[in-house]
Formats: C-alpha cells, structure tokens, sequence
C-alpha cells in the first residue's frame, strides 16, 4: 500500500469513526433523541442507521476513487 | 407450530445442494498445490471474490436471527446490522491492502511477515483456531433450526447432514469451490432478499383478519365482576388457580365440549377496569406429553397448535387495509400504527411448567427505536453499566469484522492488492444492501401474522411462506446454502491455521506441496467433525449470542496485534504475541464469568457473575493493545534484536 494510500484510508476511517461514535453515544447517553422525526415523518434512529450503511458505501467508492492508478504520461516521451 | 414438510421446498432444497456440490465436484480439479488450495491461486476476479466476501459474512447469524430479532423486539436488531457493516471501515481501511501484501495463506503469515517466529505462529494459529469454532458452534446450530421445519428432520440430522456437505465441498477443492459459493449465495441473498422486500411493500398493511388468527381482547370490565363477565362472554367454565398461578395476571378458561384451556391476561385498563388479552399455552408435562392451550399438540396441519403471530393492532386514520406502501411510507405508516408484539414467561402450576405467549400492544414508535430487546433495555434505563455493555458491544461488532479468519484469508484469493482493494468495496455494497433489506424483512415478518412465538430464528423464512410457497422454499434452500458458505469458509480458515502454522511452521514438519494439502483436507475432516459434535451439543444456545462471543474473541485476540504491526515500528515479536494471548485469553474469561453466561449457560443467577457487565470488547480489545505496547517496550527493538542474532551468528 503506498503512503498515499494508507493516508487516505487512515483519514476516511477518522471521518466514519466519528460517525459511527456519534450513532453509539447518542443511543448510549441521550435515547430519547431517537425518536425525533426530523424529515418525512421517520425517526432519526432509521435515518442515522440508514445513513451509516450509505456512508461506508460512499466512503469506500470515494477511497477506490482516490486511490485508483495513476496512468505515467512520462512514458510517452 | 407444526411445520409440515412440503414437497415443492424439498425440490428446491435438494436441487440447491446438487447444484453446489455439482459446483465443487467440477472446481476440484483446479485445486491440485497448496497455492490454489489455500488461495485459489490468488486468481479470483475482484468482483467474485467481493461478492464472495457478502457469502461469507451474511451468515445464519445475520439472515436468520437479525430478521428474527428485528421481527420480535423491532429496531434493536438493526443495531446488529449497522455494527457488522461498519466493521468493513476498518477492514477496507486499515487492513485490507497490507494484509494481501504482507500474507501469503493465512492470517498468521501476515503478523509473521517481519520475524519468522514460531511464537506468532502458534498463537495466531491457536486464536483462530478458537475464534473458528466459536464462530463455527452457531452455524451449526442455525443449520439443524432450519432442516427441523424443512425437511421434518430432528436437529441433529440437520447438523450432521450440513456438516457432511460441508466436509465434501471443502475437501474436494478447497478454496476455489468455497469462493463460486460463497459467490452465488451471497448472490441468491441479496436478490431474494430483494424481491421479499418489494413483495412486503406491495403487500402492504394489513389489520384485517386475512393476517393470521384474529386474537380475541375482551372488555374493559369492571375488575369486581371480572369472572362473571369472562364466562358471560366465552360460555367458558372458569378454571380455578393453583401454584404460581394464583398471583399471576392470567385468568383461564376451560371449553368443556373440547376440553381446550383458554388463557387471558388480564390488564389494567383506567379505574377500576381490566382488559382481558387472548394468551397462548405450551407445557410438557411430567409424564412426557405437551400440551398446547390444553389439548395435546397436534402433528398434522387443523390439530391443536400455537398459533402463528404478529399483528398490527391499529393502522393510522383507523383504516384496516393501506395498500402497496413506498419504501419510506413503509416506516412512516408503522410509526403511526399500534403493533402487537409477543412475549412469553414461565408459570409453575400443579402439572408442571407452562410457558405463557401473551400479546404486548406497543406504539410503532416504540418499536422502531432502540430498547426493547433485554440485551438492549439498559439503553432506556440509565444505569450506566448498561450502558457501558452496549458500548462495549458496538466496539466489539465495529472492531470484530476485520479479526475474523476466514474474512481475512479472502485477501488472499485475489492477485493484487488492488484487487483486495475492490473486491472489499464491492464486499460493502453488497453487505450494505443487504442490512438495509433486513430492516423491511424483519418488520415486515413482525406483521405477517406468520411468527412462531417459540423460534425467531424462522422469521424470514415464515415471512416468505405467508407470501408464496414457492418463495418459501427458496428463501430456506438459501438460508441453507448460507450456512454450507460460512462453514466452508470458516473449515478452510481453521485447515490453513493447522496445516499451515501449526504443522509446517511450529512443529517443523516437512511438508511438500502434495502433503500439505493432504494434511489440510484431514484437517478440514476433523474440524467439521468437531462442528458436527458442537452443533449437536449447543442445540439450546442462542445464535445471536454465540457470534457475539466469536466477534468478541476476534477483537480482542487479533485486531490489536495487526493494527499496531501495521502502524507501530517499535512493535515487538514478544509484544504480538502476548497481545495475542491476552487478547484471547481475557475476552474468553471474561464471557465465561459474565451474567449472559451465568444465567444462560450454566444456569445460575446473572446477579451471582464475576464480571460487572457480560460484552467484553471495551475492556479486553484496549487490554490487548496495552498488552501489546508494554511487553514490546520491555523487549528489544526488532533492529537491535536483529543486531544481536546476527552477531551470536558471527561469534
């Protein structure tokens, strides 16, 4: 794994964690909040779980994207 | 209820295992060196091998018990879910590219990539060899659960029937046969998982009778007059209460012309009133027989049976029908509906035990927000030791997914790590779709009208039976495959760790190609052998419970010791291994000496466990990275070590 690399995923990761901990520590300290609908008439429980699973989707294609080979133009000299 | 076995689910689930063992029979001739048999030859297209890695996660654990968790106590099991996807983070993140650069065959290669030693070997090879079997007992578990119902055979049948296919598809060809199907179940998953979800939208909710028995609730009544009104309104002969069930909250009731026992539970319902709520009975009394509500259980279908469950009690506007639902209008309508949920408790009574299944109306809004599930009730009760367990639950579930053994020798199947790389993040998305399917199947299962109050483990396959037989056999003969896939990676995960590790590199056995597969393939035999025996033992155990021990150990054991190779050059080959061994060692004293274990295992009082809360992960996983810094602290640094080898060898 380049350097690059390995920056990037140890970044993205820092970003989910945090995340994911907020999700874990809302649950854990302050429940209540779960049950608020904040959009559509569906509660933040459903719209924080749906958006973990997406955010790891979107993370990851952004990851690939990043880190997707970088064609050497030089070679054509 | 009584599960009778229908012909059209035997054909598919037959012709299912014909077209895999077919599969493997083909694959095995790709498979002759230890290269193709451990890793396929690292030749695995990405895409296979990330579908691949959905057939290997999405075990019996995550189809079966979420949907069933999902379908008895609502959103506390998509806690599960959201848990076991966000642990791909890290493997995608953190582990993926240098594990497929640093390992050859198994995990342990990887950790032992920079020493060479012996120590890493057999302790890496011992931690997956023990997170294997744990992870192993609740596949097998969840195979005879499944086979009961589908084939009317007793659960051990099941487990050995499983663990046979099982041994033949991974002796046969090893890895190459297990990814194709690991491929196509993860495939069939997600697709029928689909295809449930959108049958559930257009069926829509329902509160009408045409969704399973109608349950009858009586009343209100005033609590003075509450035994004339009950007979008044059932014709009944009240039955007269001993034992337990004199300070219980039930009435019963005795149809004399059939001898039927109803139940009712009765509830406060304003001054002075009750509400009397239609129970369910089951006991097996002393002298062998069980009985159901009274009469002795029936074997054929229109005999005497638990009736299916889960009902909506109350639509929103008072409707009793809505129609095709949209997949958002889905959960805004449950919020707003009044759903009925079951519960049970055992009363002691003159004949013996009874299990009492009573309804528990609660608010859709309460059941679509975390709580309800006993493991998670702490989280509504502010005692923090509950919350701490769930703290500890999440790390465990977040940390657990990239430990696990027969995830990560998946790494290896493919050429590059660029190819790790895609295949992890197709891995994602197909996992990803999946968990949120689950949410719509285990609502959707709650409000079937087709729930056995006695196993949620046949939830999602109840829930496809109460829409078409034909989905039914399907969704079973997958959910089938779904554990032959899991099994077959995780035997494959264990032979490496023996042949490999253990034989070749700790004992120093000779091996040339030929023989180490041979080795591994008599692995495989033994390790599915003591599956096989584990599976018959452990028929009780919940399959929820026993992953989280797996996930627990893994965390603890591996995860410290490869995060910090990977980020630490001061780690030490003394620092892995006793991270290794305390990781290990600590996760599993610590489950065995927990309330869960006390109350569920061993049947004594949970008050009476050694430990103050039962998930491990929060104390064990930071213990082993402790561990970890301490010892390569105390020990020299890997270039002083390599310093002092090379000049004992010059001396």
């Amino acid at each position: 794994m380049t350097t690059h690399a390995a920056r990037t995923g140890l970044i993205l990761f820092a970003v989910y964690l945090l995340f994911y901990g907020g999700f874990v520590g809302i649950n854990a300290f302050a429940p209540q909040l779960m049950a608020i609908t904040p959009v559509a008439g569906i509660n933040l429980a459903i719209l924080y779980g749906f958006a973990l699973i997406l955010v790891a989707l979107i993370l990851a294609l952004l990851y690939g994207f990043l880190c997707r080979p970088v064609r050497d133009d030089s070679s054509k000299d | 209820m009584i599960y009778e076995p229908s012909a059209v689910a035997v054909i598919a689930f037959f012709a299912f295992v014909a077209a895999t063992m077919g599969l493997s029979f083909y694959l095995g001739g790709k498979a002759k060196s230890s290269q193709g048999y451990f890793a396929a030859h690292g030749e695995i297209p990405w895409f296979i091998n990330g579908i691949a890695f959905a057939g290997d996660y999405l075990s019996a654990a995550s189809f079966l018990g979420i949907c069933g968790m999902i379908a008895f106590y609502g959103y506390d099991g998509f806690l599960y879910s959201i848990g076991y996807l966000a642990g791909w983070i890290v493997a995608l993140f953190v582990v993926a590219e240098p594990l497929k650069r640093l390992g050859k065959f198994t995990f342990a290669d990887a950790l032992d990539a920079k020493f060479q030693s012996r120590g890493i070997k057999l302790a890496v090879g011992v931690s997956t060899l023990a997170v294997s079997i744990f992870y192993l007992i609740p596949q097998m578990v969840g195979a005879g659960v499944l086979i009961q119902p589908l084939l009317g055979f007793p659960h051990w049948v099941g487990v050995v029937l499983v663990g046979a296919v099982v041994i033949y598809i991974v002796v046969s060809a090893g890895m190459v046969s297990t990814t194709y199907v690991q491929f196509l179940k993860g495939s069939l998953l997600v697709l029928f998982s689909g295809i449930l979800t959108w049958m559930i939208l257009q069926r829509g909710f329902s509160t009408g009778e045409d969704v399973g028995y109608a349950f009858r609730t009586l009343g209100p009544y005033a609590s003075a007059q509450v035994d004339e009104e009950l007979q008044a309104a059932t014709g009944e002969s009240l039955l007269p209460l001993d034992g337990e069930w004199e300070s219980s909250p039930y009435l019963r009731t005795r149809d004399e012309s059939t001898g039927g026992v109803t139940t009712w539970r009765v509830e406060p319902a304003g001054d002075d009133e009750v509400l009397l709520r239609e129970a369910q009975t089951l006991i097996k009394t002393d002298d062998g027989k069980t009985l159901v509500n009274g009469l002795p259980k029936g074997t054929k279908a229109g005999e005497p049976e638990l009736h299916p469950v889960g009902q909506l009690a109350e639509l929103p506007g008072g409707v009793t029908k809505t129609g095709p639902v949209g997949p958002l209008q889905f959960f805004r309508t449950l919020q707003e509906s009044e759903v009925i949920l079951w519960s049970s408790e055992p009363i002691r009574g003159p004949d013996g035990v009874t299990t009492v299944y009573y309804q528990k109306p609660t608010a859709g809004s309460e059941v679509l927000r975390p709580g309800r599930h006993p493991a998670f009730a702490g989280l509504q009760s502010g005692q923090i030791i509950d919350k701490v367990n769930f703290l500890s639950l999440m790390l465990a579930l977040f940390c657990g997914t990239a430990s696990l053994p027969h995830i990560l020798i998946r790494y290896y199947t493919v050429k590059d790590e660029a190819a790790a790389r895609k295949s992890t993040i197709v891995g994602i998305g197909s996992i990803g779709l999946f968990y949120i399917l689950t949410l719509y199947l285990g609502l959707g299962a709650m409000t079937s009208g087709a729930l056995d109050p006695t196993s949620s483990n046949m939830a999602a396959p109840l829930l496809a039976k109460s829409i078409n037989e034909w989905l039914f056999a399907i969704i079973s003969a997958i959910a089938f495959t779904t554990v032959l896939g899991t099994v077959s990676g995780l035997i494959l995960a264990s032979a490496g760790a023996v042949t490999h590790d253990l034989v070749s590199n700790v004992f120093r056995v000779e091996l040339n190609d030929y023989e180490k597969v041979r080795v591994a393939k008599i692995a495989s035999v033994f390790v599915g052998a003591i599956a096989i025996v584990l599976g018959i033992l452990f028929e009780k155990m919940n399959v929820s419970y026993l992953v989280g021990w797996a996930f627990s150990v893994a965390a603890s054991a591996n995860l410290p010791a490869l995060v910090m190779l990977l980020f630490w050059k001061r780690t030490t080959r003394q620092g892995i291994i006793a991270a290794v061994v305390v990781g290990m060692v600590s996760s599993l004293a610590w489950i065995l000496l927990s309330g869960d274990t006390f109350s569920k295992v061993y049947g004594l009082p949970a008050e009476d466990a050694l430990v103050p809360f039962s998930q491990p992960g929060i104390v064990t996983i930071p213990l082993g990275f402790l561990t970890l810094v301490l010892v390569s602290l105390m020990t020299p640094a890997p270039a002083d070590e390599a310093l002092a080898e090379e000049a004992a060898r010059e001396a």
